[in-house]
């Protein structure tokens, strides 16, 4: 709830308002909002900012990362592992708009961050000063909220403003863009007051106790029901929730790509993945379930195919925090208004126990096919190159799903989300609506950060992983103990895949010479092993987990393989191909 | 194809109405739900409401109604909007105002001319020596119409303003604002008209 009181976090008596620099006062904020690790790269409007952080290292932690982009996935990675808002630092124009793919990443994935820019004085603005971008306007349309500061008194104020809009209701980014001026600028510090109420801004909306009746009858009556978890279960808290809704109702559930490991991957009435490169069975029976929930996803074209051939036949449950999501795609017959993690226990005591296990062998018989034509050959195969769904069946078998996995982009991604287990909630860290090649390396960089207790371990391909290998460099400053697994194809694969499914193999422009990664690892000080012998890939893992710190394991895989199944785009999920 | 042209006959003419918290660079992305979409804003007003320190956006767009559902909770979703509404032409009142630069000798001379400004409302704002400006408020076709009349009579210069609309069924904004000032509002300050179309036609 919103109710809480206003907190005075730094109570300063008015006998003790002091003289502090605008700098001070947003490292203050930071301090004052829980901020535990910051990542940016400094420059010339925000050097004063820099200058502040020299003597708060005991506070607040910054990690140097070799390109803002870098900064900004770290802080997705560190928000998507720990729940908490992650902070990116950059300076103005060239640091500024450096960022803008990963504020585009956070907005679309609803990750909480919080980007402070450097900006030129305030009476150069307009001028065409050196380094000066208007990023207000540039990022208004991919953030949450988005300011700018030219005097130092509104700092605290402003601050407040942001972290709340950032974690509240449907989290996202927020980017505070800061004058020199009014970082340099000395003013009465009155201290900091966290933010919880803004008169044109609902977090949330209200839950309808109406509404939560229609869908328990419809849930209720439903023959053939089927649950759609999204990331909205994560980001709200609402993983119990979750558990005890589908246990009661007994109904089958399939996630997005964002939505994995919300609960353990094992789980019997998990189905599988959607979308695209999902699972047969969900797939298959979206157009043949009578009443679709929804919870906390938003019906993304990856996720529906064609629309007007998805679900025809259903009703539809769609519950979620952001009303704009509401008959966006898919036309909701009970719209649930709320967080998830309010109205789930409300429908949960609504709803009849059940089993609906002639429903539930529909699942498994399609799952058969799957396992038989796809999954078996993929994950065991006997000759031929390593394949990548092997090499996540033996990480698997070594992190026995409590690792954090953090992919990139293409077929590295959809086969690391088909195939990990996961055993624990935010163990899934991925660039899913913007697909953001290169968002692996640093994700996993802020991953491990949100998380320092666990195994991180980044899987990227050869295209991605060059997007952004100049974080190696933070990794090895900071020895930060992540795995890399280079999954090596020497192709754009999933271009690739495309082009000869829909091109007639016209490889145009998908092939990719790498440079030796193993070397590469090694300039950066860190372990690294090359391996394309099927025997050596146990060993070669097991060498990469026991390893102290960072290890880079790169994995020559199968040059032409493909992920199935895949629904083609344009196509209905009833036209899925397995090969 | 003819889906396409089915939308465009189930397009109208919707007035937007947006009370607002009073910010820079509210308008770029008020302007920016719409642009996004390739949707041309074919007018827009801003001014201050009936309560102090809110502003209101009249803006019109020719739009299929079920967009405007759509558009109306991403405009809400904006941080600075606190509430958007939108009415079809027969649910507002609206006029535009038009200013029109005629030649003074001619109204002088021509006695028709007098007649057609009777005829549509106008008033004279300045009269100099050499032209005359009239002001003529209404809907778009009437002050349209007035252009064509004056123009074999040498008119100059001509002006119009953005729409300003009145909701008919609206008891002003105050009482709303008060709801949203609390940090637990009713459920009444929500008007989620679509959710309650949905309920008519719902399993009870």
């Amino acid at each position: 709830m919103e109710t809480t009181p206003q907190q005075i976090v730094t109570a300063i008596s008015t006998s003790e308002i002091k003289q502090v620099s605008g700098s001070v006062a947003i490292l203050e904020a930071l301090v004052a909002e829980g901020v535990d690790v910051i990542f940016g790269v400094p420059g010339g409007a925000t050097i004063a900012i820099y200058d502040a952080l020299f003597d708060y290292s005991e506070k607040l932690k910054h990690i140097l990362v070799r390109h803002e982009q870098g900064a900004i996935h770290a802080s997705q990675g560190y928000a998507r592992t720990s729940g908490k808002v992650g902070v990116a630092l950059a300076t103005s124009g060239p640091g500024a708009t450096n960022m803008i793919t990963g504020i585009a990443d956070a907005m679309i994935d609803s990750t909480p961050v919080v980007c402070i820019t450097g900006q030129v004085y305030a009476h150069l603005l307009g001028s065409d000063a050196f380094q000066e971008t208007d990023i207000v306007n540039m990022s208004s349309q991919i953030t949450k909220w988005n300011y700018q500061i030219t005097d130092a008194t509104e700092i605290p104020s402003v601050l407040a403003k942001a972290f709340y809009i950032a974690r509240s209701g449907r989290p996202g980014p927020v980017l505070i863009d800061i004058t020199k001026n009014a970082q340099l600028q000395m003013f009465d510090y009155k201290g900091y007051t966290k933010c919880d109420h803004i008169r044109s801004y609902r977090p949330k909306p209200i839950v309808r106790p109406s509404y939560i009746e229609q869908a328990a009858e419809l849930i209720n009556q439903a023959q053939r029901p089927m649950v759609l978890l999204g990331q909205g279960v994560i980001l709200g808290g609402a993983e119990a929730e979750f558990k005890a809704f589908i246990e009661k109702s007994g109904i089958p559930y399939a996630w997005t790509v964002l939505g994995a490991g919300a609960i353990p991957s094992d789980h019997p009435l998990n189905v599988g993945m959607l979308g695209m490169h999902g699972n047969y069975a969900p797939n298959m029976l979206t157009n043949q379930t009578d009443v679709l929930i929804a919870i906390g996803m938003r019906f993304d074209d990856r996720v529906t195919g064609r629309l007007d051939k998805y679900a025809k036949q259903a009703k539809v449950v769609h519950l979620d925090i952001d009303p704009s999501e509401i008959d966006k795609n898919i036309k909701a017959t009970v719209p649930v208004w709320g967080d998830c993690k309010e109205t789930l226990p409300m429908l949960t005591a609504l709803i009849e126990k059940k089993q609906h296990t002639d429903w539930l062998a529909r699942f498994q018989a399609y799952y058969q096919d799957e396992l038989e034509l796809v999954i078996y050959p993929e994950l065991n195969p006997t000759s031929g190159e390593i394949t990548m769904g092997e090499v996540i069946r033996h990480l698997n078998d070594i992190t026995n799903g409590e690792a954090v996995i953090v992919t990139d982009v293409g077929q590295n991604q959809m086969v690391a989300s088909r195939y990990s287990k996961l055993n624990k909630t935010r163990s899934n860290v991925t660039s899913g609506g913007l697909g953001t090649m290169g968002f692996a390396l640093p994700a996993a960089i802020g991953a491990k950060y949100g998380a320092p207790e666990r195994t991180v371990i980044t899987i990227a391909g050869d295209g991605g992983f060059q997007m952004t290998l100049q974080e190696l460099g933070t990794i090895m400053q900071n020895k930060i103990d992540v795995k890399i697994i280079v999954l090596n194809n020497r192709f754009l694969g999933m271009i690739r895949q495309w082009q000869e499914l829909f091109n007639d193999s016209r490889y145009s422009f998908s092939d990719l010479e790498s440079p030796d990664f193993v070397t590469l690892a090694t300039s950066y000080k860190i372990a690294s092993k090359r391996v394309a012998d099927r025997e050596e890939l146990p060993a070669a893992l097991n060498e990469m987990m026991n390893s102290k710190g960072s290890f880079l394991l790169e994995v020559m895989v199968t040059k032409e393989n493909n992920v199935f199944p895949m629904v083609a785009q344009g196509c209905s999920l009833s036209e899925i191909r397995l090969k | 194809m003819k889906n396409m042209q089915n939308e465009e006959i189930n397009k109208q003419e919707f007035n937007i109405t947006l009370y607002t918290e009073n910010h820079v660079g509210l308008l770029s992305q008020v302007a920016s739900i719409f642009t996004r979409r390739k949707i041309n804003i074919e007018s827009l007003n801003t001014s201050p409401s009936e309560v102090e320190g809110i502003y209101r956006f009249n803006v019109v767009i020719i739009e299929t109604d079920e967009l405007m559902n759509k558009l109306i909770r991403h405009l809400e979703k904006l941080n600075g909007v606190i509430k958007a509404y939108y009415h079809s032409n027969n649910d507002v009142i609206w006029q535009e105002m038009a200013l029109y630069k005629m030649p003074t000798s001619i109204i002088e001379e021509q006695l028709n001319v007098e007649r057609l400004l009777r005829r549509y409302g106008a008033r004279v704002v300045v009269i100099r020596k050499d032209y005359t400006v009239f002001e003529a408020s209404g809907h778009r076709e009437e002050t349209d119409n007035l252009i064509t009349l004056l123009q074999p009579y040498g008119l100059i210069e001509f002006v119009r303003s953005a729409r300003v609309a009145i909701i008919k069924k609206s008891d002003g904004f105050n009482s709303k604002l008060k709801e949203f000032e609390r940090l637990n509002p009713l459920p009444d300050a929500y008007s989620e008209h679509f959710l309650n179309e949905i309920t008519k036609g719902l399993i009870v």
